[in-house]
């Protein structure tokens, strides 16, 4: 803090960590002030100024939408998933159809809607949440969303010229490997692995440099929104668990295009090496698909009980839990394979311990809506639907964690069951109440509360109806990703009915996006603050300012909206003409020093680009990794290259600052 | 797919007693009613003939209940939760105390629910500990070795014995003895299958460049349907594989006759159908014992007729079934490594006389 002290003299009374003249609640910049900021912080305009955005909430809007649309296009494979197998014998797709819609449709709904939604959210608000003015690394951010969108698109431009992947989302070896799966369709599955976990990895680091180094002074570690926990712990378990799988899929490809052997049998090669590797990454996955939403649930449930989330320390150490033992789990998806019965049963045992951090946290979110004040919102209702439908699927888990139970159901449509209840009720549900809770925030006004409840209402009805009857089927002895059944095996009208519920599911999604269509233009102005939240997000005006505080605020406890205001409220001193930040310490945010971070550019969407000529040409020809790593150095260097006009202000902000009035 | 009709209601004896049937799902028996009454092949997890699936069945029942418990005791205090809060706004004073004084009491009642969870936990633990003991320790007394390999999408099924000449080879079709064991060795020739019978045993994957077993006996004579579990490619959904368990004495004259070679034929125009199967492309890669057919490519042809079905259980074995088959398997199971064979209908018509010969 010293540091930024000493070049801000002329404004002594504002400097970082000095005490601001004027009492709370609202610090606000004069109007000229405010709109210098607000010029330095926005994107630039016009097509290209729109290539070059890298404020982070323009970025994390666009990746919203984007996954958005690929959760509906995930949706619509579903459905039609749903079509074929609604009666036996059915007709309407062949094997090699199928088995791309169920290969896309699980692809999709993993790689391009599940992992990447939870950062995209989390890019938008962690910021607000922290006291941030932007995430870390503003351009890497940029460059993460333009890669996880040319990845995306690759997947279904394949799809639609009729060669998708059809191995299964999790493909294995030797199904998926040169010999059995000729062509190009599997090159394109995994290097849309390459895309998204590249991004996925970025958005981690992004989040974790933001969470520990840019929270506004006063928010220590344990004064941190759960929500923010949550990110942080997410991040983390992609930083571990992407690299498997990466390694896995950059394996199978190298097998596939230039002849190496990893999984090959036949040349001291190992089928369940992939099994390992990918599930060493595919079971962390489901965990870090459902932990960001039970942020969204801490912070849903304290804001409509009026009250704080019970027991906030067992809920943090309940989260660190999960990530930990997340990673002990993967065999329970091999128990099926010639592994040794006694390792496998430690196997069980990790599995059903992991089940006990999220029991401390239901209870403790039971105990919250016990003892306090609610008000039954939509984003309540969904986040409310965890708790019947996380719960079954969280108990079907239980049986799936057994080894000589899982030999019957592995494989089964009750699989099927199992993961959409974990993951629909996990991760959907929650998704779609964060979104009624933070649309104000986002767009400045309210969704229609009656169109939400008639959502949710078949949503959650349409979801029970499509899923339940999976388990029963999976007992029936149906097996998974068959694109039909003879009628005599009496599994026709239990099928029909989970036909019935997808569509179901279809028509409430539909409903979402007419709320969402209509409230942007004529719903209720919802100000900073409709629910009533304490976290600090809400201080701010709906839609954020470009910098999204005009001054930075000083935290005091956990719920700072909620609290009795105290002196100093907020620290003064960043200058306004350029991307200034607060850099804080990693455990109690005490000031650090001063940052300016990278103004716009259109460099991350050109790299971006040429990153993606590298890897879409590596699918047909070894020597795209050496001639498009060209295109891909000038770029990244590009990137870096300092502006002089930028140098020549940091000069002047140092020796002048005075001109910075 | 229509055309199937019901390859197995003729085949199938009905079990001699009720079988275990397991019917602690409660609350799916209406849903299960219609679905469970026209169940004609057996394919069903939740009903066991086999020891092996009767524990796996009774560890069922064990961990049903108690998640059903769970499940209705969380949900009764999440609703006792929300009936009993009472009501506030966004204009509600939020309550911080809880911030500034510990709720101990609270705290109590979540540490014991959360105590009492994990000695469900252990429980569950404990249960299966005792299921895969109780798997692991089938007598193996007198028992049938068989080794099935897996194919896209078929099985191959070789009796394995000490005595080299009573061993043979058969395909997508098991028979075994009621209340002897079976030690099935599993292994895939391409990707991989796994086997899963339901109404025996839990699956278990074959895997290229390995080698499992599963152990299990049947308790009651019955036909038993089970499918490739997974996923090996574009006809996954058409691998099935038939095991008829029959009295011991029946078993006996069934391998009995598979180990003779095929029957010589008796008339000309079944010689005229040998001399089609192994004139033609057939004989490149079916192997029928007694001929000079011997390749190991497809499924062995040699008691072809004894088979309930036809292309890994997909078809009646019946004449017209078989003639489209070999005419033009890709229509019927696209994908399938068979090729078209067009011949005139004289010499299709001889070979198939041919073909029902092999008893």
């Amino acid at each position: 803090m010293s540091v930024a002290d000493s070049t801000t003299q002329p404004r002594p009374a504002r400097g970082p960590g000095s005490v601001a003249p004027s009492a709370p609640p609202a610090p606000s910049l004069a109007p000229h002030e405010a709109e210098t900021l607000e010029q330095t912080w926005r994107d630039p305009p016009g097509i290209i100024g729109w290539f070059a955005a890298v404020n982070h909430k323009t970025i994390s809007l666009r990746f919203m939408v984007t996954t958005f649309l690929f959760f509906i296009a995930g949706g619509l494979l579903a459905l039609a998933i749903r079509l074929q197998l609604a009666r036996p014998d059915g007709k309407l797709a062949g094997p090699d159809l199928y088995n791309q819609l169920f290969t896309m449709h699980g692809s999709t709904m993993m790689f391009l809607f599940a992992v990447p939604v939870m950062q995209a959210v989390a890019t938008y608000l962690v910021p607000l949440m922290i006291g941030a003015r932007s995430v870390a690394f503003p351009r890497m951010n940029a460059f993460a969303y333009w890669i996880f969108t040319l990845g995306g698109l690759m997947l279904f431009i394949a799809f639609f010229m009729g060669i998708g992947p059809d191995a299964g989302w999790f493909a294995y070896v030797p199904l998926s490997g040169p010999q059995y799966s000729p062509g190009k369709r599997v090159d394109f599955w995994a290097q849309m692995i390459t895309f998204t976990e590249l991004s996925a990895i970025m958005e981690a680091i992004v989040l974790i440099t933001t969470i520990f180094k840019m929270r506004a002074p006063g928010m220590t570690l344990n004064r941190m929104p759960l929500f923010v926990w949550t990110m942080l712990a997410a991040s983390f378990m992609v930083l571990f668990a992407m690299p498997a799988v990466m390694l896995g899929s950059t394996a199978l490809i190298t097998d596939r295009l230039v002849g190496t052997h990893f999984y090959n049998p036949g040349e001291g090669g190992d089928a369940l090496l992939w099994q390992h590797l990918f599930w060493f990454f595919g079971h962390p996955e489901v965990y870090l698909i459902f932990i960001p939403p039970l942020g969204f649930m801490s912070s849903i449930i304290a804001t409509f009980s009026r009250r704080p989330i019970v027991g906030y320390s067992a809920m943090v150490l309940a989260l660190i839990g999960t990530a930990f033992f997340a990673f002990g789990l993967w065999v329970h998806h091999m128990f099926a394979t010639n592994l040794p019965e006694l390792g496998k049963t430690f196997f069980t045992a990790a599995s059903l311990m992991i089940a006990i951090p999220t029991a401390l946290q239901i209870f403790c979110w039971i105990a919250t809506l016990w003892s306090g004040r609610i008000s039954f919102k939509t984003p309540l209702l969904f986040v409310l639907a965890f708790f019947v439908i996380l719960l079954a699927g969280g108990l079907t888990g239980l049986m799936l964690a057994s080894v000589s139970l899982d030999t019957q159901l592995h494989d089964s449509f009750f699989v099927v069951a199992h993961l959409h209840y974990v993951l629909m009720g996990g991760a959907v549900f929650p998704l779609f109440g964060a979104f009624y809770y933070w649309f104000p925030k986002f767009t400045g006004r309210l969704l229609s509360e009656r169109l939400g409840k008639w959502q949710f209402w078949l949503f959650f009805i349409g979801f029970n109806v499509a899923f339940f009857p999976m388990h029963v089927l999976g007992l029936q002895g149906m097996p998974r990703r068959i694109y039909t059944y003879p009628e005599e095996m009496g599994w026709g009208s239990l099928n029909m009915v989970a036909t019935a519920g997808a569509f179901m599911i279809g028509a409430s999604v539909l409903l979402f996006i007419v709320n969402v269509a209509r409230s942007r233009r004529h719903g209720a102005p919802a100000g900073p603050n409709p629910w009533g939240a304490g976290t600090l997000e809400w201080s701010v005006a709906s839609p954020p300012p470009a910098g999204n505080f005009e001054m930075v605020p000083i935290v005091y406890g956990r719920y700072p909206l909620w609290e009795k205001p105290r002196l100093p409220s907020h620290v003064a001193g960043l200058i306004n003409e350029h991307r200034e930040v607060l850099i804080t310490s990693v455990a109690d945010a005490e000031l650090d020093h001063r940052l300016w971070l990278p103004a716009s550019s259109y460099w991350p969407f050109l790299s971006a680009l040429a990153v993606t000529a590298l890897f879409v040409g590596s699918i047909f020809t070894p020597w795209a990794v050496v001639w498009a790593a060209v295109p891909v150095a000038i770029g990244t260097t590009m990137w870096f290259w300092p502006k002089r006009s930028t140098s020549d202000m940091r000069v002047a902000s140092e020796q002048h600052p005075e001109l910075f009035k | 797919m229509s055309m199937h009709g019901r390859p197995f209601a003729t085949r199938m004896p009905q079990p001699v007693r009720r079988p275990a049937r397991l019917v602690s799902l409660v609350p799916l028996v209406l849903i299960l009613a219609p679905a469970a009454a026209a169940a004609a092949p057996l394919q069903d997890a939740l009903r066991a003939y086999g020891v092996q699936a009767e524990h796996i069945g009774r560890l069922w029942n064990f961990t049903l209940g108690l998640c059903a418990l769970v499940f209705a005791l969380v949900l009764a205090a999440f609703v006792c939760a929300l009936w009993s809060a009472r009501r506030g706004d966004a204009h509600t004073e939020p309550d911080i105390s809880s911030l500034a004084r510990p709720e101990r009491g609270i705290y109590r009642i979540i540490a014991w629910a959360v105590g009492i969870s994990t000695v469900g936990l252990l429980a569950l633990l404990g249960a299966d500990v005792v299921t895969s003991r109780a798997l692991a320790r089938m007598p193996l007394q007198d028992a049938v070795n068989i080794e099935l390999i897996g194919h896209q999408w078929w099985w191959e099924a070789r009796y394995k014995d000490a005595d080299p000449a009573r061993q043979f080879t058969t395909a997508n079709e098991l028979h075994i003895p009621v209340g002897r064991p079976v030690v099935v060795t599993l292994r895939s020739n391409d990707v991989i299958h796994t086997l899963w019978l339901p109404n025996l045993h839990g699956k278990r994957d074959m895997i290229p460049g390995r080698t499992s077993t599963l152990t299990f006996r049947a308790d009651q004579p019955g036909t038993y349907r089970g499918q490739c579990a997974e996923f090996c490619g574009l006809e996954h959904a058409m691998m099935a594989l038939l095991v008829v368990a029959e009295p011991d004495a029946q078993y006996q004259a069934w391998a009995a006759r598979q180990r003779q070679p095929a029957p010589e034929p008796a008339t000309s125009r079944t010689r005229r159908g040998r001399e089609v199967f192994l004139g033609k492309s057939c004989a490149m890669c079916h192997a029928i014992g007694g001929t000079t057919a011997n390749a190991v490519f497809g499924p062995d042809l040699t008691h072809l007729a004894g088979r309930g079905t036809i292309a890994s259980g997909m078809l009646p074995n019946n004449r017209g079934h078989l003639g489209g088959w070999i005419s033009d398997p890709q229509t019927l199971k696209p994908g399938v490594s068979m090729p078209a064979n067009l011949m005139p209908q004289e010499d299709l018509h001889a070979l198939l006389d041919y073909l029902e010969t092999l008893k």
